[in-house]
């Protein structure tokens, strides 16, 4: 790997003043619980936990790679070893689901504070690593790192207002946001809000442009293609997409599902309950499939695809230098080849050269019988059989074509995790190959 | 006092402001029926749709961020010519030369900013399911305009014309090729034949049309030029007017029954 020997000093003001903003906050924290709260215990808690921060702020400053807080070199190596496409989509899915299921612990304001404070000490120690940081301080990765803190933040406090509006309904009580009726005037109240928030917004997005220079690379050049070559961080969920699939289904026809599927939803989504205030209980299914599709899906396959995919759209660690000579074996193999050649033992159905078009129709037809039969059942059977099964009561409820909307949208988003599980177990390449006419899928 | 006293009675004054100042109860109510960029609020409104816990204020922090785009990109369309002579040269010089050159990182921050703000609204919006009737279609309208910021974001990337932007283009428009039936790289273009010749070319498929050439080259520079600056923000401009009147229309910010 290539280090660059002035990558500590460079860094260690930036990590300094991050620590000490740490430092900071916690300790303004501190004093608001002891003030407000009267709760002495935290506010000493987090008074001590800024001043190690203020610790680890003039470690960090002293720019020496012997003092400057850092992961130790068995743990990067670990984490690098251990991460992988796999572990990591496993491992959000997890995540998610834990913290989903134990909502009411992570609601808790302390819990959530210390999270935020692990992940933010984290962040710092792994930002002394030199291949991280060449990664997460790229300038237009910033945002994102932004964005990861912003939606952690948010759902936190949509989820705490709904674990208690769902306590509240099931006690038969209103909503909390019924509690607040009454009307106030616009001016002032609404209007110095929004007074206010420009201002804040214009100053934040001022020092953001101060401290954070645009980028701007050698002058575009048409024969000097850059590995890897990415698409702009909105877009490299759909990027990453196309490790599992061709790009007509990756870059064409998921995308329009998916804004097809989002203008759906108000009419596909029965459900009368939860409307204008925040609830979980009373909407379930709808929360969860939006959740999976937002923060599952779409965020955490933009941070894959951002922080993880390296050269050729290799996978790296976080502390792995991205070398080009990586080599990834790839020995996926087609749906029809494996029915054929594998289970089969026989070679693949090809027409004779000459023969009529509908003898070579045939063929095709033949040779892709197991991938298009596998198609058939998963997006014409199983929607009827879910109808009168799980689904048995929403079907009553949306009628015919809403319900089969639905359940298609959902089972086409659902290819995108299954095409993923088939890959990693079965190194699945295509469920159905008609190179003829480009179609892959 | 006198002064401040007399220029509020002046017939300037008047003219601009047909109302005394917003201090007392009825004058509040005035001031944002007879103020023109007042009057998309209403007068009064229940306290629980102002609050911050409640709306984030990512509707809000999305369109001042518009406006924050307008501004700086009008200033720096003075400056910036987009031609492959120019482009790169004259970003080169809002970074090392230009006075105010900081007006492209407030443009390209402030841009970033909105795509993660129109999320992050859009997230508030479901969570509290405030898409539900009688809001549905205003759901649809902020869908496009979803998609209308992204398309923003993406024709303004190629602009700088460095390496970043055209290859960051030129994957993201390779999609394009694989459309079904209209890219030449798609699936079933094969079956768009006419006496033996391809109505499906890489001259004259979806991404041809997306790029104005081949490849992303100088048609593309001023292509997404002109959609960047003039067309997607006067599509925006006219939906985001929809969707704040949708608002209103559909019973004001959201809350329980």
């Amino acid at each position: 790997m290539h280090s660059d020997p002035f990558f500590l000093r460079d860094t260690s003001g930036f990590l300094g003043g991050y620590y000490t903003l740490i430092a900071l906050v916690n300790g303004v924290f501190a004093f608001l619980l002891w003030r407000r709260q009267g709760s002495v215990g935290w506010a000493v808690f987090w008074t001590v936990f800024a001043g190690a921060m203020m610790v680890l702020a003039s470690l960090a400053m002293s720019a020496s790679p012997a003092w400057v807080p850092a992961l130790p070199d068995s743990v990067r190596s670990l984490v690098n070893a251990l991460s992988g496409p796999v572990v990591y989509s496993l491992g959000t899915v997890a995540l998610f689901t834990v913290l989903f299921v134990f909502r009411r612990f992570f609601v808790r304001p302390m819990v959530a504070w210390s999270i935020l404070n692990g992940a933010l000490v984290l962040l710092g120690l792994a930002m002394a690593d030199q291949n991280f940081a060449l990664i997460v301080m790229k300038p237009d990765n910033v945002p994102i790192v932004g964005l990861v803190f912003l939606l952690a933040f948010f759902t936190w406090v949509a989820t705490k207002q709904a674990v208690v509006n769902d306590d509240r309904i099931a006690r038969g009580e209103p909503p909390m946001e019924k509690l607040a009726d009454e009307k106030v005037l616009v001016w002032p109240d609404l209007v110095y809000t929004e007074l206010i928030c420009m201002v804040a917004v214009s100053a934040f997005l001022l020092v953001w442009a101060i401290c954070l220079p645009a980028p701007l690379e050698e002058p575009a050049s048409s024969v000097k293609t850059p590995n890897p070559s990415k698409a702009p961080w909105y877009f490299l969920g759909l990027q990453e997409m196309l490790v599992y699939f061709d790009p007509w289904y990756a870059g064409v026809v998921l995308p329009s599902l998916v804004v097809f599927g989002l203008m759906a939803m108000p009419y596909l989504d029965y459900n009368k309950a939860g409307n204008g205030y925040y609830s979980i209980a009373e909407r379930k299914f709808a929360y969860l499939t939006y959740q999976f599709g937002f923060l599952v899906l779409w965020i955490t396959l933009i941070i894959l695809g951002t922080f993880l995919r390296g050269p050729n759209w290799n996978f790296y660690g976080p502390f792995e230098y991205w070398t080009p000579y990586k080599v990834e074996v790839l020995n996926n193999v087609d749906l029809n080849q494996m029915f054929w050649v594998n289970w089969l033992d026989q070679p693949l159905p090809r027409a004779v050269s000459g023969a009529p078009w509908y003898s070579q129709l045939g063929t095709i037809f033949l040779r892709e019988a197991p991938g298009l039969v596998a198609l058939g059942l998963y997006l014409v059977v199983l929607p009827p059989l879910l109808a009168v099964t799980v689904f048995r009561g929403m079907f009553a409820k949306m009628g015919f074509i809403r319900y089969m909307i639905m359940a298609n949208l959902m089972l086409l988003m659902l290819s995108l995790p299954l095409k993923m599980a088939l890959r990693w177990t079965m190194n699945l390449r295509y469920i159905v190959s008609i190179p003829e006419i480009s179609l892959n899928f | 006092m006198a002064i401040g006293e007399t220029i509020r009675n002046s017939q300037i004054w008047k003219s601009i402001f047909r109302h005394p100042m917003p201090l007392d109860r009825r004058n509040r109510i005035v001031v944002m029926l007879t103020n023109f960029f007042l009057h998309l609020h209403p007068v009064s409104i229940k306290k629980q749709g102002i609050a911050l816990s409640f709306t984030w204020c990512m509707g809000g922090v999305t369109f001042f961020l518009f406006m924050v785009e307008t501004v700086t990109g009008v200033l720096l369309m003075f400056y910036y010519r987009p031609t492959l002579e120019w482009a790169y040269n004259d970003i080169l010089a809002l970074r090392d030369v230009t006075s105010l050159g900081i007006l492209r990182e407030l443009h390209r921050w402030g841009a970033h900013a909105m795509v993660i703000t129109t999320w992050l609204h859009m997230y508030r919006v479901f969570l509290t399911g405030s898409y539900k009737p009688p809001r549905e279609f205003n759901w649809v309208i902020g869908v496009i305009l979803l998609l209308l910021t992204l398309l923003l974001s993406f024709t303004g990337y190629l602009l700088p014309w460095d390496q970043l932007a055209i290859w960051a283009i030129t994957v993201g428009s390779n999609m394009a090729r694989a459309t079904p039936f209209l890219g030449y790289e798609g699936p079933g273009q094969q079956l768009l034949t006419i006496g033996g010749i391809d109505m499906i070319t890489d001259a004259s498929d979806a991404r041809f049309g997306l790029l104005g050439a081949r490849f992303v080259g100088e048609e593309t520079l001023n292509r997404f030029y002109v959609l960047h600056c003039i067309a997607i923000p006067l599509a925006v401009a006219l939906l985001l007017a929809i969707h704040f009147w949708r608002v209103r229309k559909d019973g004001g910010i959201s809350g329980p029954l």
